[in-house]
């Protein structure tokens, strides 16, 4: 992996207008992806890791207002760019799937439509040379007989095989970077791992960078290698895979590993739901957004935002306390309660 | 405690929904006011100094001047008094057409939807039935049946209206009927008329109000195409629609008899249709644009 | 796909003969019959009755209905009680005049509306939107009667510009520039009534198709405004719009009573209005029986539509 990084965003704010009132959907985010890796940003449903991710492509619809500090892709500068340049990156050099595999696509337009729309959009190629382009990407990604299936419409389709249609389309002009939001959340557990699966293979094969949205951390545990976890449009930790799940530095962190099911090694433990509901992003709370159901919240939360403390090169986390803080308050309140 | 709270503030919520909407688009606001003015008016009309029968052979077909705001017509009577006048037919009309309309759509609805089987079969085929006549066709080949009139026109509107009303309250009986409360109510006995009149009218009511403005827009709508063919009112009652009948044979000396029914009309049956509108807005929770996860 | 259409045309059957039958028996619960155009004052009861007998009236109900479907479908719709005259002659000539004003007044009405109706959609909440949806707005609330008075007084009485009655001047029946000038009024009242409807029509699938998820997805795949609009949002939007035609059959009859009735065009609507003001009542009858068949024919046209064009539908066989 190189220390290039092929996406560096820096405090990046998104908001929508609604009926008078804003909404802060994203709030001072900086993350980058370097060349190769495979990067994952999780959070629950209204983190706003959705928003953060289609403010960068330029995709959110017309009421909403993106500003950054800084967002540069593969050396341009995003911010920089026309709106038509920038609609030109879009499907070429960073493309992005979604999650709802079933309206993704539009139902009256064959699969070999949608394939070579895209190809001949950004390839000087004749028809005939897309649609052999088009058979190439559905095969790449693993659809038995592809010529038979160029002419058929997407409801002939499964949820898994449309959700391999999308990751051609998505490749079959090589981008840079690919964008999975939610990819396998609306798909069957075992079509899950393998569209999880498909992905690592391609990164890898065509050198891609690859993040990936989703709530789910246990999906993310066996694919990524650097991991991005937001609450309510802030990045509350982030670092290294291994980093992440051996070494959590933030409550929220710690509270999410917690209610991930894991497979029963020795002894028996409960699964941990987090308490309570994340806060509606029309009413946020002043400080950090975690402190109503977080169970070391104290009077320095409710002030300003939690400062970012570094633990490593690579590792950071937005608390008013140290992760050995926490384990020594930890260690106290049991001892107060047994 | 706590779903009371939910619902106060689901209400509110909704009146804020509305109150946007309103804001945005100035044309519900006026609306709303015409709306008010006109049924105020109609309603207080005997009590205002307006003579809409007396005729006056010196000042026919005039024109709008200080003494006749709206002219004259034919036979020398105040426009004015019988464009009001002619409203407070044309509002009745509407109204009860609506109320006849919506009473038999809801029980054909709710039974249909309720009893299902057979029953809805049959109900629903003579919904097809009617549906498949051109509605003006069997309004006026029913109309001929019956004595000319003001009852006469209810009954006709309100017999051949209330289809869409029955296909509606049929599916959110449908729907309805599969709700916990209402097993349990029938699981313990309550009689189906109770169950339908107390439970699920009135959660379907949300839909049938709106569906009931629309009703009277179009029900304002055809008794004036009716009257002007004719059919519908006839002296000395006055609607819009007879108005404007009787407008066709002077066009060419005073447009100002058919302009101006035809007006009131439109900002009538147009105002109807804003107010559905604005029911329908605060009915449905709206999900706003923006929030995406 | 045949299997549909075959299943669909066979419950399209009853329905018919269920409006045949309430004509039949509508026709019968009138005060007068076919009979008492022939009657002449003076004629004994026993004339009467061998009448009545000649011409089957004292048959049973069902006999007589059955011999009246059967005129039906041979094309004898009987005769009217004021003229005296062939229903089925009238009808025919009455018919073609009827479709001379409505195919076209329709078919512009449906093209102004795909394209307004799009742009409407397009433009959600922007100017053009709130124009054209005004527009409609305003539109469904206005009588078309009243916009025709208007423009009678307009071009017929200040501006003398066109006429206002019929379709011919009389002596001009050849004339196309003659028949144009006695169309071009109820051809605009037409479309101006036709529209409303249509666009709002458009305009809603229109917003539903911009709200989809593929759109977004089109998006992100690099695809421009122009290039959503007319490859995808169009098609999804066109396919029930195509449908809309089939039911619009019906109104090559019935679409224009009362701006027929209105500009004495000469077709189905003073045909129809007279007879209801005459009581005349086979000719009442028939063209409730045949503006029927022809909505349970266009509802029918309009579901084969569906299943040919939808891909979607096509698979369900």
């Amino acid at each position: 992996m190189s220390e290039k990084q092929i996406l560096t965003v820096e405090n990046i704010r998104t908001t929508f207008s609604v009926h008078k009132r804003t909404l802060e959907a994203v709030r001072g985010v900086d993350i980058h992806v370097d060349e190769g890796e495979f990067f994952a940003v999780v959070g629950e449903s209204g983190s706003g890791k959705s928003v953060l991710m289609k403010s960068i492509m330029g995709i959110l619809p017309d009421n909403a207002k993106v500003t950054a500090d800084k967002m540069e892709f593969a050396g341009k500068d995003l911010m920089s760019l026309s709106s038509e340049e920038r609609r030109r990156l879009r499907g070429q050099e960073i493309a992005m799937i979604f999650q709802d595999p079933m309206t993704a696509l539009n139902p009256v337009k064959k699969i070999g439509a949608h394939l070579t729309e895209v190809i001949r959009r950004y390839r000087k190629v004749s028809k005939a040379e897309a649609y052999r382009l088009a058979v190439e990407a559905l095969a790449k990604v693993g659809i038995p007989s592809p010529e038979s299936r160029m002419e058929q419409y997407p409801h002939e389709f499964s949820g898994g095989m449309r959700q391999r249609v999308m990751i051609a389309m998505a490749l079959s002009c090589s981008p840079k970077l690919l964008i999975a939001d939610e990819p396998t959340t609306a798909l069957d557990v075992t079509i899950q791992a393998q569209i999880l699966e498909l992905l690592k293979e391609l990164q890898e094969r065509e050198n891609m960078s690859v993040v990936l949205i989703t709530h789910d951390l246990g999906v993310v545990a066996s694919t990524c290698s650097r991991i991005a976890v937001m609450y309510c449009g802030m990045i509350m930790e982030n670092g290294l895979a291994r980093e992440i799940f051996y070494h959590p530095q933030h409550p929220y962190t710690r509270a999410l590993l917690r209610a991930v099911p894991k497979p029963v090694t020795g002894e028996k433990e409960r699964l941990e739901a987090i308490p309570g509901a994340a806060p509606s992003l029309l009413a946020l709370p002043q400080g950090c957004p975690f402190q109503d159901r977080c169970q070391f919240a104290c009077a320095k939360c409710k002030g300003e935002l939690p400062p970012v403390h570094r633990y490593s090169d690579t590792q950071s986390a937005r608390c008013v306390f140290t992760g050995e803080e926490l384990d020594r308050l930890a260690k106290e309140k049991k001892g107060g309660n047994a | 405690m706590q779903m009371e709270k939910k619902t106060k503030k689901n209400r509110q919520r909704r009146m804020e929904n509305v109150i946007v909407a309103l804001k945005n688009d100035k044309l519900s606001i006026f609306a709303i006011v015409w709306l008010i003015v006109l049924i105020v008016i109609a309603l207080i009309a005997p009590l205002l100094p307006l003579d809409p029968i007396t005729t006056d052979t010196t000042s026919m077909l005039k024109g709008i001047s200080s003494a006749h705001w709206c002219g004259t017509d034919e036979l020398g009577r105040d426009y004015f008094a019988r464009l009001i006048y002619g409203g407070r037919v044309s509002l009745m009309v509407g109204v009860l057409a609506m109320l006849a309309s919506a009473s038999i759509g809801i029980l054909v609805g709710t039974v249909a939807g309720y009893c299902g089987g057979i029953v809805d079969s049959i109900l629903m085929r003579i919904v097809d039935v009617l549906h498949s006549i051109p509605w003006l066709i069997l309004v006026t080949v029913v109309s001929l049946f019956l004595k000319r009139g003001i009852q006469s026109i209810i009954i006709v509107i309100g017999l051949f209206t209330w289809m869409g009303t029955a296909r509606l309250t049929r599916a959110e009986t449908l729907s309805i009927k599969e709700r916990e409360y209402i097993q349990y109510a029938k699981f313990m006995g309550v009689p189906m008329w109770r169950i339908i009149l107390f439970h699920v009218i009135p959660s379907a009511f949300p839909t049938i109000i709106i569906v009931a403005t629309t009703s009277i827009a179009d029900a304002i709508m055809t008794e004036s195409a009716l009257s002007f063919l004719g059919l519908g009112i006839v002296q000395p009652d006055t609607s819009w629609g007879s108005l404007l009948q009787r407008a066709q044979t002077y066009l060419q000396r005073s447009i100002h008899m058919a302009v101006l029914p035809g007006i009131l009309i439109i900002l009538t049956v147009f105002s109807f249709n804003k107010l559905g509108n604005l029911l329908r807005i605060y009915v449905e929770p709206r999900i706003s644009e923006g929030d995406s996860e | 796909m045949a299997k549909y259409i075959i299943k669909r045309i066979i419950t399209a059957i009853p329905l018919i003969l269920a409006i045949s039958i309430l004509c039949f028996v509508l026709m019968n619960l009138a005060p007068y019959d076919a009979i008492d155009t022939m009657i002449k004052p003076g004629m004994s009861d026993e004339v009467v009755a061998l009448m009545r007998a000649k011409y089957g009236y004292d048959r049973p109900a069902y006999i007589q209905y059955l011999s009246w479907l059967n005129g039906i479908l041979h094309g004898e719709f009987g005769y009217s009680i004021v003229t005296k005259q062939s229903i089925s002659l009238d009808l025919s000539t009455r018919i073609v005049n009827t479709i001379k004003l409505i195919l076209p007044s329709y078919l512009t009405a449906y093209v102004l509306s795909i394209v307004l109706g799009l742009v409407a959609g397009s433009h959600k909440n922007k100017w053009q939107d709130k124009l054209i949806d005004g527009f409609a707005s305003i539109g469904i609330a206005t009588p078309t009667f009243w916009v025709s008075m208007l423009l009678i007084y307009i071009f017929g009485y200040k501006l003398r510009l066109l006429p206002i009655i019929g379709m011919h001047t009389i002596g001009k029946e050849g004339s196309i520039l003659d028949f144009l000038q006695h169309f071009v009024l109820p051809y605009v009242v037409l479309v101006i009534a036709f529209m409303p409807d249509l666009i709002r029509y458009v305009r809603s699938s229109t917003i539903t198709q911009f709200s989809e998820d593929y759109v977004m997805v089109q998006r992100a795949f690099g695809a421009s405004r122009t290039e959503i609009m007319f490859k995808h949002v169009c098609k999804n939007v066109l396919l029930p719009v195509i449908t809309k035609l089939g039911m619009a059959i019906p109104m090559l009859i019935t679409g224009a009573i009362i701006t027929e009735t209105i500009f004495s065009w000469p077709g189905i609507g003073p045909y129809f209005t007279t007879a209801v003001n005459g009581l005349d009542y086979p000719v009442v009858m028939a063209i409730l029986l045949l503006s029927s068949g022809m909505v349970i024919i266009g509802n029918l046209v309009a579901d084969i539509l569906c299943c040919l064009t939808d891909p979607r539908i096509k698979e369900m066989g």
